[in-house]
């Protein structure tokens, strides 16, 4: 069977004709099939959506109980048949519940990666490879300039920070889901004790964690108090919290942003940051190339991101490449919300 | 290079002038010369190499990486330093070697060319990523750390307990790596002398006011001049130590202009210190910018370029006379010697910047408004406003409050639709920040009229990168093709200085200086303005080809 009749793009997204679906629509449609709960690929108003129950709990944290018509969990592994195709969800190594959509007809199989990671991430199951003939990866960081450092590095940079100046706050901008929990486990490994202080818009997701199962310490709400009950305190917001009178409260505050987009100083500049941290949800330039060999795939699709430079690099090993150059991802990775 | 590495990275991050000043001083007072003194000259932009320059790296950037990718990194990163240092395969095993700037800026002014690249990529090989970055830096010269040359001298002046114009006054007196100048802030060795005249004096700028600024003002406290639209320049000449006669034109910021502009210099025939705005003379007016700026476009000077472009400065302020420093007399008095000192020397390349009458501010915004019967005659193409100077106003470095205002004529503006989308460089990398617009031709079609890449804020910038994201249809490289149908597309006012009759660009015009003025989220293309709409601006700007 053509892979492009199991999946192909649409303005709305990714679609299978005969299971009438489609993989992390852009806007409402009757049936969705949702990789992870980041808001440009998780939208509210879809007929049904299908998704890890993870992704599930967290669709209706962000956007209440009524999000959808109707829902159904798959768990990682398990597979279900619509209208003949199988589909089945991996875990992608990117948030907590973020899968890999793997739909199979009459012997061929498409992977859909959504977003995924490769590093070690305390907060998340491992990124699953899943052999396929045709593998539809994201490119958001495909450029030669990104190569991440490990996630324990980027927080050592930060812990030796926060010992050089005890009297100032430690200000971290980081997406609200995954990547706030991540910095935080990640604090934890490395030996930081304390409590740590977050910006309300980061407690309901970062509950959800705890009540999965993972251990983040103790974490407290920002309340009023004197600006020195902060000092030497590391404190977590979302990326846009940062330019608000919010951070005032904090005593002499040094701004920091967890993001893949701090490898490049201009990045970084551009937002005023003082302590750019490199920490990313997404695979860097070696671990696309790795993983795209990984799956075997002979055909590699793209969605979004540096699409040319990844299309180029699997024509130099003789790959068919296409760039779907889909539209309405990767908003939440761009300057303005920095989350990758 | 580890230790200057360091420097230029924190400066980087650090956002806050006072936190910027410490680490240069802290530098500053722990390094040892040479070392400092080659990073100071490496951050005033004193530091040029005459073989190892950015065409170097994109060489080696071409042998050791896939030239598509490493076009689509540069594309992405907007610095071609940082892309390099970013993408350079480099050997791990070697890394962090003791390399000094001092062997960086040995090596690079000595190494014969032809082994030149091999050695940088040997350099390249043993450094860290950081260090890459500030070698890189160092031999593209931009090293966009947010410190200006001022700033580093007010750094000196910290170091040595002094004053920043002390530190402006002596600065030509030394050169890298200004082991005279370090041994003067350490007290260990004298200070420099230096001579009234045939030296820079650190120039006065002005600011931008509004109209409702005036109402507080009182006219009879001010002085008004033609602002004019030519390069700002000192025009310095005398004895040097060595009683040798000497002159020399200086930028704004203190580059030595002589060499592009021998005609003027073999003129000075004075001892003095003058201020002033570099401009062309032709069939008796004055010429627009564009017409300057041909002449510095061009790289040698010869005999038909002096001809074709005579150029002669205004002069509008006098700094020194013979051994007096006046620059803290009041305006006035300056400017009563500054025109004896015309009428004194009638061969010079030099005229007087005239002032405009004027007793209320109404009379000010008429003049302004029509330079050419305002006053200016026949050189009122080359006004781009009115400055306004307080009577009393000593010359002070800088750009003091309240002395000193410019304001300029009214922008010319339209309604445009966006066409085309680049992506910027620097602060603005990896933004589609660089616009291409159009307007309407008789046939119904878009021409595109200009280009624009500023005027906007932050905010406006990421919803309008947004937007071309959103509405791409079609990729040529680094630019993309917007949607831009009658009732689709994103209308742009545009503002701009002036318009040209021009061979060059499809539509026969070119603007002068266009900027977003506002983004017309509420317009329809259809909405936008005509050609012919945008010609009748012609009659506005002078006659000069472009």
């Amino acid at each position: 069977m053509q892979p492009a009749q199991i999946l192909h793009p649409r303005p709305e997204g990714l679609y299978c004709p005969m299971a009438d679906l489609y993989v992390d629509p852009t806007r409402p449609v009757a049936r969705a099939l949702i990789t992870h709960g980041h808001s440009d690929h998780a939208r509210a108003g879809h007929g049904s959506v299908l998704a890890t129950p993870e992704t599930l709990a967290i669709m209706a944290v962000r956007y209440g109980p009524g999000f959808a018509g109707s829902t159904q969990a798959l768990k990682y592994g398990e597979t279900l048949d619509i209208g003949g195709v199988k589909f089945s969800l991996h875990s992608a190594g990117h948030v907590l519940g973020s899968a890999q959509a793997a739909a199979e007809c009459g012997g061929t199989r498409v992977v859909v990666s959504g977003d995924y990671k490769r590093q070690a991430d305390p907060t998340c199951p491992p990124f699953e490879v899943v052999p396929c003939d045709v593998f539809i990866t994201e490119a958001t960081f495909a450029l030669p300039v990104f190569t991440h450092p490990s996630g324990e590095h980027e927080v050592r940079k930060l812990l030796a920070s926060a010992a050089m100046f005890p009297e100032r706050a430690h200000i971290v901008g980081a997406y609200a889901l995954g990547k706030a929990q991540r910095v935080m486990a990640e604090l934890r490994r490395c030996g930081w004790h304390e409590p740590i202080f977050v910006h309300g818009a980061l407690l309901e997701l970062t509950k959800l964690y705890q009540d999965h199962g993972v251990d983040l310490g103790e974490v407290r709400h920002v309340e009023t108090a004197p600006k020195s009950f902060y000092a030497g305190a590391i404190v977590l917001c979302p990326p846009g919290a940062l330019q608000t009178p919010w951070v005032r409260r904090f005593p002499d505050p040094v701004t920091s942003v967890a993001s893949g987009w701090m490898r490049i100083r201009a990045r970084a500049r551009q937002q005023g940051v003082e302590l750019p941290l490199a920490i990313s949800d997404h695979a860097d330039w070696n671990d696309l190339q790795r993983t795209i060999k990984d799956t075997g795939a002979g055909e590699i699709w793209i969605t979004h991101g540096e699409a040319d430079a990844l299309a180029h690099w699997c024509e130099l090993q003789g790959l068919k490449a296409k760039a779907l150059h889909l539209v309405g991802y990767g908003d939440e990775e761009e300057p303005a919300g920095a989350a990758a | 290079m580890n230790r200057f590495a360091a420097l230029l990275d924190r400066l980087a991050y650090e956002p806050r002038r006072l936190g910027k000043l410490a680490l240069l001083e802290a530098y500053f007072r722990e390094t040892p010369d040479p070392d400092r003194g080659w990073a100071l000259a490496a951050m005033t932009g004193a530091l040029t190499f005459k073989n190892a320059k950015a065409g170097l790296i994109r060489n080696l950037a071409a042998e050791r990486t896939d030239p598509v990718l490493f076009g689509l990194s540069y594309d992405f990163v907007g610095d071609l330093a940082e892309t390099v240092a970013l993408m350079w395969p480099a050997d791990e095993t070697r890394a962090n070697a003791q390399l000094t700037i001092t062997d960086v800026v040995d090596g690079l002014s000595t190494t014969p060319k032809e082994e030149l690249s091999a050695r940088v990529a040997d350099w390249l090989d043993r450094l860290d990523e950081n260090g890459r970055w500030a070698l890189l830096k160092l031999i593209t010269g931009a090293l966009r750390i947010g410190v200006s040359a001022r700033l580093a001298r007010t750094a000196l002046a910290r170091l040595g307990g002094k004053e920043t114009d002390e530190i402006e006054d002596v600065w030509h007196t030394d050169a890298p790596p200004y082991a005279h100048l370090f041994a003067w802030l350490e007290s260990r060795g004298e200070a420099p002398s230096v001579a009234t005249t045939v030296r820079f004096y650190p120039p006065m700028l002005s600011h931008p006011i509004e109209p409702e600024e005036f109402v507080p003002l009182n006219p009879a406290e001010f002085v008004a001049e033609w602002k004019w639209d030519g390069i700002r320049v000192q025009a310095a000449a005398g004895k040097d130590a060595d009683g040798k006669r000497v002159a020399r034109l200086y930028s704004r910021t203190g580059e030595d202009l002589s060499g592009a502009f021998p005609d003027l210099v073999r003129g000075f025939d004075f001892d003095a210190v003058l201020d002033g705005e570099l401009l062309i003379k032709r069939g008796g007016g004055v010429q627009d910018f564009n017409t300057l700026q041909q002449r510095l476009n061009r790289k040698s000077v010869n005999a038909k370029m002096m001809a074709e472009f005579p150029a002669f400065i205004r002069v509008y302020d006098l700094l020194a006379l013979g051994d007096d420093d006046l620059r803290a007399l009041p305006f006035i008095e300056r400017r009563a010697k500054l025109e004896s000192f015309v009428n004194a020397h009638p061969l010079a390349p030099i005229d007087l910047s005239s002032t405009i009458k004027f007793d209320t501010w109404d009379e000010l915004s008429a003049a302004r408004a029509d330079p050419s019967h305002g006053g200016a005659g026949i050189d009122a193409e080359a006004v781009e406003g009115v400055m306004i100077k307080r009577r009393d106003a000593p010359y002070l470095a800088g750009r003091p409050k309240g002395y000193w205002f410019k304001w300029k004529r009214d922008p010319m503006v339209i309604d445009a639709v966006l066409m085309y989308a680049q992506r910027g460089s620097g602060k603005r990398s990896s933004f589609y920040s660089d616009y291409t617009f159009g307007v309407w031709t008789e046939a119904g079609e878009l021409t595109p009229v200009g280009k624009a890449y500023f005027g906007f804020t932050d905010e406006e910038l990421i919803e309008l990168d947004r937007f071309v994201r959103n509405n791409t249809t079609n990729r040529f490289g680094p630019v993309r093709e917007v949607t831009h149908t009658k009732t689709k597309g994103l209308v742009l006012e545009v503002a701009f200085e002036g318009l040209q009759r021009s061979t060059r660009h499809k539509s026969g015009v070119a603007m002068r200086f266009p900027r977003i003025s506002r983004i017309r989220w509420d317009k329809r293309p259809s909405d936008a303005d005509t050609l012919e709409a945008l010609e009748k601006f012609l009659a506005r700007t002078s006659t000069a080809k472009v």
